[in-house]
């Protein structure tokens, strides 16, 4: 059998997701073995366009990306977006809440004509994406996972319940109970609530569920006297592009 | 008689993280034009925290940069906190030390193992090391992921951590797990021997080219500065961060999504090898040894270099490390509740991450609503000097081939470890 020919593409992103694929260290030698990198700009020179998988990392955030956004979808047979940035826009869509004209100028002065940009967005939302590995930055183990499936020919499903069901498995206090705001009742879960467990609160980095149970997230914000008001803030960091999606 | 006709269009130079374009054009032996370019799409991270709550500041810049999101998370953190005048204790002080340890070994292993070893060994990435040299990519990995599971231990994740928050931790590591740390990082020495062996035979390969240029990092008077300490520059000069824009300068350039800096003269070096030739005094000894072995002697003015002073730096970290878990020991470890009062107020943190000094810029009004924010990245500051080496490089190596110049340039790039994603995140600057 012929190894499937694997490739990575960045665009507007922090490359942390591949990072996490370097970060599997004797794993990714193991993986080796199954696939064939044949393009991965970050640690090989090595280039080529013929490829099977193709793993995109980071948002389009200019009209001229998406011609090759578009070339990747038509040498790939699969593609997957990776991350955050790749599969619901991510913290790059926190700038769509302002008029893109404004924060052109705000950063780049006198030159913001040189700069071009426009609503960072998921990638879905140039080229259809057959995969969507979830999390900012990704899990190592859901990428072997993916990868798993993908090479045994199955299809690979990520979790559709709240992040709350794993953070009760984690055997966490509830952020709520410690005074602090979360959007876990309405995130997608696959992180095992790893931010929550570190003591942080669950950022909504998975993006909102396929159906989240507001009346539910609304009822845990009365539970503790809260306003949506007060936790938009936290609702703005991932779901900006989700949030005008729906 | 040179009659070189050269034609490099490098259209995104590989083993870099984000995109970045070598142009070189010769006709005749005459070189008509020689430019690094940066592409990569512009992120706008100032217009993101404005309007932002201070909980939160932390969580969206480290976002700038997967590798040295620690250290974009710790520079947040000191603005923030000096905007707010919160102290931080000596039990967070030395833990942040180790964080910043924990990532300058993560990302310099990353660098120096995956990115440059392949052009030192003669191939085209790190894939084939792991059938022509098992070993010394066994060596690598175990270094790389011990400074992971180190930046695990502290802050919870290797990638956008979650543990340092204002004021300090939300977790910290126990006792056992710091001893157990500690052990790992003692045994790790043998491996840290093999490379300072592996590295003597190679550093002959790296090209002399030599181009002296300002060299600027923070110091201080107590210790190899990476987490605080003033701006120093070896044209002379030290001055407390807060006076960073005149020693930033930053200005567009139209073939670059990055903003460029400079100081006094056109261009810059930070980094490393900028901090060796500044600090190299106060480096542990067996660092300071590991330098002389590879032939590094400051000042030292061949950017190529940056790599070697990396690796010193490595060697340097994992003593320091030892030193700091001993001293946090010592005290005993205490769980502590960051206290934080809002107040109106700018504050400006500065950190010495893998590739330079690092510049977090806040403003905060009374509600602790962040209304103005700056930051300066390392690789924005090496740009113009990129540029010039590139400059004063290429008419040395001008009758080469053409495809062993293309690999000197890229090596030469490579060398500064950019990182130019992070650099074209640029927050706003103020010139006030």
């Amino acid at each position: 059998m012929t190894k499937p020919k694997i490739a990575f593409f960045d665009f507007a992103s922090c490359e942390g997701d591949q990072l996490q694929i370097a970060n599997l260290e004797e794993k990714l030698i193991e993986l080796l073995d199954h696939v064939e990198v044949v393009s991965f700009r970050e640690v090989m020179k090595e280039h080529s366009n013929n490829y099977d998988i193709a793993f995109i990392e980071g948002s389009c955030t200019r009209a001229s990306d998406e011609e090759r956004l578009k070339k990747i979808r038509s040498n790939a047979k699969i593609v997957v977006a990776l991350g955050a940035c790749a599969t619901i826009g991510g913290i790059n869509s926190l700038k769509n809440s302002r008029p893109i004209d404004e924060i052109r100028k705000e950063v780049y002065g006198e030159r913001a004509e040189w700069y071009e940009t426009y609503e960072a967005r998921p990638i879905d939302a140039v080229i259809p994406v057959d995969y969507k590995l979830h999390g900012c930055p990704i899990r190592k183990e859901e990428f072997l996972d993916l990868c798993k499936a993908l090479l045994t020919g199955q299809k690979y499903n990520p979790p559709n319940y709240p992040v709350c069901v794993e953070c009760k498995l984690a055997e966490n206090v509830c952020v709520f109970e410690k005074q602090m705001t979360c959007v876990g009742p309405i995130t997608r879960a696959g992180c095992g609530a790893c931010c929550i467990t570190q003591g942080a609160v669950c950022w909504g980095c998975r993006g909102i569920l396929d159906k989240p149970n507001i009346t539910a997230h609304k009822e845990v914000l009365d539970k503790y006297g809260l306003t949506v008001d007060e936790i938009k803030n936290k609702f703005n960091l991932y779901f900006t592009w989700q949030g005008v999606a729906k | 008689m040179n009659e070189a006709n050269l034609n490099i269009n490098l259209h995104y130079v590989t083993r870099v993280e984000g995109h970045g374009n070598i142009i070189v054009n010769a006709k005749n032996g005459k070189i008509e034009k020689v430019q690094w370019q940066v592409p990569e799409a512009p992120r706008f991270f100032e217009a993101m925290v404005i309007g932002q709550k201070w909980d939160v500041i932390h969580h969206i810049t480290s976002r700038i940069c997967g590798i040295c999101s620690i250290g974009h998370t710790l520079a947040s953190l000191k603005a923030t906190e000096s905007a707010m005048g919160i102290e931080i204790s000596e039990q967070t002080y030395n833990l942040r030390r180790l964080a910043i340890h924990a990532e300058n070994l993560q990302s310099h292993m990353l660098h120096i193992g995956y990115l440059v070893l392949p052009d030192l060994l003669g191939v085209g990435s790190v894939v084939p090391l792991a059938s022509s040299h098992p070993k010394e990519l066994q060596t690598v990995i175990r270094l790389h992921r011990l400074a992971n599971e180190m930046s695990d231990l502290i802050c919870g994740r290797t990638t956008h951590p979650q543990r340092l928050i204002p004021g300090g931790f939300t977790r910290i590591p126990t006792k056992g797990e710091l001893l157990n740390l500690r052990e790992k990082l003692l045994t790790s020495e043998a491996d840290i021997n093999s490379l300072i062996k592996l590295l003597k035979t190679l550093v002959i390969k790296l090209p002399a080219f030599t181009r002296e240029t300002e060299y600027v990092g923070l110091t201080n008077d107590k210790e190899y500065a990476l987490y605080d300490g003033d701006l120093a520059s070896t044209d002379g000069g030290r001055e407390p961060v807060e006076n960073y824009l005149s020693w930033t300068n930053e200005y567009c350039v139209s073939h670059s999504t990055a903003k460029y800096t400079k100081r006094k003269r056109d261009s810059l070096m930070v980094g490393a090898l900028a901090r060796f030739n500044l600090n190299h005094k106060q480096l542990r000894e067996k660092a300071l040894k590991t330098a002389a072995d590879l032939g590094l002697v400051a000042p030292c003015y061949n950017p190529y270099m940056n790599t070697v002073a990396q690796f010193v730096e490595c060697v340097h970290s994992l003593e320091e490390s030892i030193s700091i878990i001993d001293a946090i020991l010592k005290v005993g470890l205490k769980d502590e509740k960051p206290q934080v009062k809002l107040k109106a107020g700018r504050g400006i943190g500065a950190v010495e991450v893998p590739r330079g000094i690092l510049i977090h810029d806040y403003t905060y009004d009374s509600n602790g609503i962040c209304i103005k924010s700056n930051c300066i990245i390392p690789t924005n500051q090496n740009h113009s000097n990129i540029q010039k080496d590139m400059e004063a490089f290429v008419p040395t190596i001008i009758s080469k081939p053409q495809n062993e110049i293309e690999l000197l340039l890229e090596m030469l790039v490579r060398a500064y470890d950019p990182c130019i994603s992070c650099s074209t995140h640029m927050l706003k600057v103020e010139f006030i």
